[in-house]
């Protein structure tokens, strides 16, 4: 056992390959999200191969690995889109209560899913309409959890244009109007607007040029800070998990082979895996 | 093919069929009692009970090819031949009139096929198929109000994956439309949505009022009569029980308003129902007249009666 503090999780002790157990959720500080012995494969390859990990409230976790190595699958099956072989995972609902995130049926997995949860995809057309005003876009998710006033939604919809950067006076254009960096920006405000306690990013950098990144990455910095978020970030890259996260995993071949606080996995980095990912990443 | 036949107690109307000699030249001895086979009309009536079961769910059928083209009311056609019995009184219109071209077909077929009496009276009438109106007479408890439906999903223009619709009704994740309304207020300064507007039924599903204008729905709400709905090219029935609660979509600072031209009738100056815009010559003349006939013929012969 291990970790226990939000805010500045202890390191883990020199993990071994397959990382710690989530699967004791009891006590003061619980994890929000808890998956253990997670399996499955795509025919013969295996995507996922005994899994386990824990996020707590406020900690960042970033999943990092090649292509291939199981990432997005991982970030797939812990929110509910794909169902695991083997394995389970746990959610913490804000009174306290576990539920089976893969046995708690489709209608309760998706009012999470547009409540407590967030989701940002890689491509923002994945995330968008494109065919709604950004306004409307921000606001889907509040008419979900059943906001009925017009002009209740629209103040919160400007108000979380100005807090990703947008200008609020672009509030009734179309999402294809914008560039790719304020497409990114607008789905995380269609992403936060109803305050989601976990919010899964996979690639949120992804196909966006290095300035316009650094500019993402500071803002989902300060509203994870601000909001206190829990975030489980999917990332090839190295730079964006060492600016974001608490904690990282290292994947390979659908194993974590390596997991810990993040300045730890960079500077001292234990498998052979994790030291080549390192030395080629920060080389360049 | 008649002789055997079962009755069903599936209602009051669905009394099935009967070679009875009645109306002015009885039914057409080479047609089965409402053009339908009876083991079609049972199906229908199965898809129908369990419609009327699940307010304003979308229950599938095995449409039958019909002697009219799709749009034309295949679906209304059916679901009438399905609840039709020879003591019943049928009046067909077709956008509130009587006397057009679906409206005055319609009405002959089921003469020709069923022998029932036909009326142009809202009040004579226990069933009532309609193309896109509600007539403006109160309908009252024992009525069946069939409806024509080209479209029976709300969410078709939003989402195009009829899997995901479904999902969608499943799971009562309806905020798509809100979106929709959202789009149009943002667009228009209000809800720009003048026919088809979309409702709730008995708070859980969203439902198409088939292409009435937004006009009939508060109509709709707790009505007297049973609202059926019947969709031929989509293959599916869906319906609305007596005095179900059927809520138009809304938002709190956006209240639904029933849109009506601001004129009087020209005919029987009706300032209450519902009118349609007629061009009377090409310098821009017009009038509008009460799209509701048997309404405006009974104001008229009121006033004439008066006078």
């Amino acid at each position: 056992m291990m970790h226990d503090l939000p805010h500045h999780p202890h390191p883990d002790p020199p993990p071994p390959a397959g990382e710690g157990r989530g699967g004791g959720v009891s006590g003061g500080a619980c994890p929000l999200l808890a998956a253990h012995g997670l399996s499955l494969r795509y025919g013969a390859v295996p995507a996922l191969d005994d899994v386990s990990l824990s996020i707590w409230p406020g900690e960042v976790v970033a999943i990092v690995g090649e292509s291939g190595s199981g990432k997005t699958t991982l970030l797939r099956v812990l929110s509910g889109l794909l169902r695991p072989e083997a394995g389970e995972v746990l959610y913490r609902d804000p009174e306290g209560a576990a539920h089976s995130i893969h046995g708690m049926g489709e209608a309760a997995l998706r009012r999470l899913h547009r409540s407590d949860w967030g989701f940002v995809h890689q491509n923002p057309r994945d995330g968008l309409r494109l065919g709604v005003s950004a306004g409307g876009n921000i606001g889907e998710r509040l008419m979900a959890t059943g906001a009925r006033h017009y002009g209740c939604i629209r103040a919160a919809a400007s108000d979380w244009l100005r807090r990703v950067e947008i200008d609020p006076a672009r509030l009734d254009h179309l999402p294809r109007t914008f560039s790719g960096g304020m497409q990114q920006r607008l789905q995380i405000a269609r992403t936060l607007v109803t305050h989601p306690r976990l919010v899964f990013m996979d690639e949120p950098t992804g196909g966006l040029d290095v300035s316009v990144q650094a500019r993402l990455l500071d803002l989902i910095r300060g509203l994870v800070a601000e909001l206190g978020l829990s975030v489980l970030l999917v990332t090839h890259d190295i730079a964006a998990a060492r600016l974001l996260a608490h904690r990282m995993l290292v994947m390979r071949r659908g194993r974590v082979v390596e997991s810990g606080l993040t300045d730890r996995v960079l500077d001292d980095p234990q498998h052979e895996y994790t030291q080549l990912l390192v030395a080629s990443v920060l080389a360049a | 093919m008649s002789a055997t036949q079962t009755r069903s107690a599936e209602g009051a109307a669905a009394a099935g069929g009967e070679h009875r000699s009645r109306g002015p030249a009885g039914p057409d001895a080479g047609y089965n009692f409402g053009y339908l086979d009876e083991n079609t009309k049972r199906m229908i009536r199965r898809a129908l009970l369990k419609a009327v079961a699940i307010p304003g769910h979308q229950v599938p059928f095995g449409s039958r090819e019909m002697p009219l083209p799709y749009g034309w009311g295949t679906g209304g056609i059916q679901v009438t031949a399905a609840v039709i019995g020879p003591d019943d009184t049928l009046k067909v219109i077709d956008q509130g009139a009587d006397d057009t071209t679906n409206a005055v077909s319609i009405r002959r077929f089921f003469a020709r096929v069923t022998g029932v009496e036909t009326t142009e009276r809202t009040a004579e009438a226990t069933i009532i198929q309609t193309r896109h109106r509600i007539p403006e007479t109160p309908l009252h408890e024992g009525q069946v109000l069939v409806y024509q439906v080209p479209m029976p999903e709300p969410l078709f223009r939003l989402e195009p994956s009829v899997t995901e619709t479904r999902r969608m009704h499943a799971l009562a994740d309806y905020s798509l439309m809100h979106v929709k309304l959202y789009e149009d207020i943002v667009r228009h300064g209000h809800i720009a949505t003048s026919y088809n507007y979309p409702v709730m039924v008995n708070g859980r599903y969203l439902m198409s009022p088939s292409p009435i204008p937004a006009f009939d729905n508060p109509k709709m709400h707790r009505m007297p009569a049973l609202q059926l709905f019947g969709a031929g090219r989509e293959k599916r029935i869906y319906a609305v029980p007596p005095w179900t609660e059927v809520r138009s979509l809304d938002f709190e600072d956006h209240p639904f308003e029933p849109v009506r031209a601001d004129a009087a009738c020209a005919l029987c100056g009706s300032r209450e129902s519902y009118l349609d815009e007629v061009v009377t010559d090409d310098r821009g003349g017009r009038m509008f007249v009460c799209s509701d006939t048997d309404y405006c013929h009974t104001r008229q012969a009121r006033r004439e009666a008066a006078e």
